[in-house]
């Protein structure tokens, strides 16, 4: 029965789907949902005029409010329309990524925000300079000799490479894709800010990570920096895979593979950088204390000092 | 009281009645005499003293700002549910306690300059920027507290930590040891709380109620950055 069918319950993956073919539309929350604005039908058994009709009413709607321009405080502020609960909804999203659950259909809705990406690659690039001079302290205590300092250019070194990653990575990712656009018939690219949204998001796990390689102990940290890591590019991958499995094997496989690479190098980097794996004579000394060193040698008469 | 003569309130009389009715049988009682003043005259005293703050001498235009900054002082160390803060914002105090501190947490040559701890312009550019980066996050998500009175907030509260810094380094006058940082941590640690409670008290109420959390968690970045900054502050 053709009634029957329509009453019946359909998979959330269709209306993703629809909501794909015309990322425009307006999704409403779900105390919206009584209301019959524009919002994409769950049912899909309605007929074609009436999501012709519905297309119709969302563009209507969305030619009323009006788009500011860029000059204007609102035009930012539309970027921050963020409550807590979601903010917390779309963190919880990206520490569990699911095969079919794309971050940002299903948890931005098309909504992107610009609160979470700042203020997680601020907290990311905190955490790893204190965290980082702790590691100092605890190696201190076990061995006095090692010369104590604060070490404040850890944290502008963080910072900048936090927010280059977290921004000029997803600047590439998104031109790229909008490059082979043309490749693709039925789902549209990410806009910029849904792609810092889903990088800033996925940068969030490696904030407790980052907290736990406090523990001294090497074959741990490795087992916390791969878990994070795993999470972190599975979350990724899943957000990217509807866009890119239209596009040729080579290209989905290399696109893919780039960003878990450069993802893996980011936190190799960080890992290696501001965690100076101990005692110093073991590991080859990094760059900067080489070129240093002549400087210490001759400056202090001490037991060796730390240079980092 | 003004009191209304009896209005029938019964609704049996279903007769449309118009609107104010009773309006007119209001009448004021007898004895209570209606009086007031309907003149302002405070207010062309008031412009006498602008025009007067121009002879007074130095003394008493840096004495009356200072008093307004001591003011502000005492509203942060006892937070109340005051609006001297918000109401008469003024940026003195801040840039006082900032460069305060900038003064007292900046090493000097260090034997390799980038090891140390940091240099005054990066203390002096993380409390501005930061203040200023928090303000517009919080003006962002929709708060409707002005730029420069959030600025004055977040810089007034920055003075508990100003004192445990002053107290740090009196304790770090002593030989060091683990006693030694257990009770500047302690400090820190109890500064750093206060400063957070003073100024959530007065920034969270201009919050929209379900974002309170999001304009509040900058802040505690904020001053946790600083407390980090003074605990680790080893002297040459």
């Amino acid at each position: 029965m053709a009634a029957a069918d329509e009453l019946a319950f359909h998979e959330f993956e269709e209306a993703t789907n629809l909501l794909a073919e015309t990322p425009d539309a307006a999704t409403t929350s779900r105390t919206d949902q009584l209301t019959p604005q524009g919002h994409v039908a769950v049912a899909v058994g309605l007929g074609a005029e009436d999501e012709v009709e519905e297309n119709d009413k969302t563009s209507l709607l969305q030619e009323e409010k009006q788009q500011p321009g860029f000059w204007t405080f609102d035009y930012y502020q539309s970027f921050f329309d963020v409550d807590t609960s979601q903010v917390l909804d779309r963190i919880k999203g990206s520490l569990l990524p699911r095969p079919g659950h794309n971050f940002v259909r299903h948890h931005l809705r098309n909504r992107p925000d610009l609160y979470g990406p700042f203020w997680i690659c601020a907290t990311l690039a905190f955490v790893l300079a204190i965290t980082g001079n702790l590691t100092l302290v605890l190696a201190q205590r076990k061995d006095p000799s090692i010369h104590y300092s604060p070490q404040f250019h850890k944290v502008t070194v963080a910072g900048i490479t936090i927010y280059c990653y977290a921004w000029l990575v997803p600047l590439a990712l998104w031109g790229f894709l909008r490059w082979r656009k043309g490749v693709r018939e039925r789902m549209g690219p990410y806009t910029f800010l849904e792609t810092v949204c889903v990088y800033g998001y996925s940068l969030f796990v490696f904030i407790p990570t980052v907290v736990l390689w406090l523990i001294p102990v090497p074959w741990l940290q490795w087992l916390f920096g791969a878990l994070a890591l795993a999470l972190s590019a599975s979350g990724l991958v899943f957000t990217l895979w509807p866009v890119v499995r239209e596009d040729t094997r080579l290209v989905a496989a290399v696109l893919l593979s780039a960003v878990v690479l450069l993802h893996a190098l980011l936190a190799v980097g960080c890992k290696f950088y501001f965690f100076q794996p101990l005692p110093l004579e073991h590991i080859a000394p990094p760059p900067q204390a080489i070129s240093l060193s002549p400087n210490t040698l001759l400056a202090s008469t001490s037991p060796r000092t730390m240079v980092t | 009281m003004a009191e209304a003569a009896e209005s029938p309130g019964d609704p049996a009389t279903a007769s449309p009645k118009p609107l104010f009715a009773g309006l007119s049988d209001i009448s004021i009682s007898q004895d209570i005499p209606v009086e007031g003043e309907i003149t302002i005259p405070m207010r062309s005293r008031i412009r006498e003293f602008d025009s007067s703050t121009l002879n007074e001498s130095v003394h008493n235009t840096i004495m009356r700002d200072l008093k307004a900054v001591g003011k502000k002082f005492m509203h942060v160390l006892y937070p109340r549910k005051s609006n001297t803060l918000l109401r008469d914002w003024d940026l003195w105090g801040p840039l006082i306690l900032c460069v305060t501190l900038a003064l007292m947490l900046q090493q000097g040559s260090a034997d390799n300059e980038k090891d140390g701890g940091p240099q005054f312009a990066e203390v002096f550019v993380i409390i501005w920027f930061g203040a200023v980066t928090i303000t517009l996050n919080s003006k962002l998500l929709g708060g409707n507290i002005s730029f420069f009175q959030s600025l004055c907030v977040l810089g007034y509260c920055i003075l508990p930590l100003t004192v445990a810094m002053l107290v740090c380094r009196l304790v770090l006058l002593a030989d060091s040891g683990p006693i030694n940082f257990m009770v500047r941590l302690f400090v820190v640690i109890v500064m750093f709380a206060w400063s957070v409670i003073a100024s959530t008290a007065f920034l969270a109420d201009s919050q929209p109620p379900n974002r309170k959390a999001l304009a509040v968690y900058p802040v505690f970045l904020f001053y946790f950055v600083i407390s980090w900054m003074i605990l680790t502050f080893t002297p040459k």
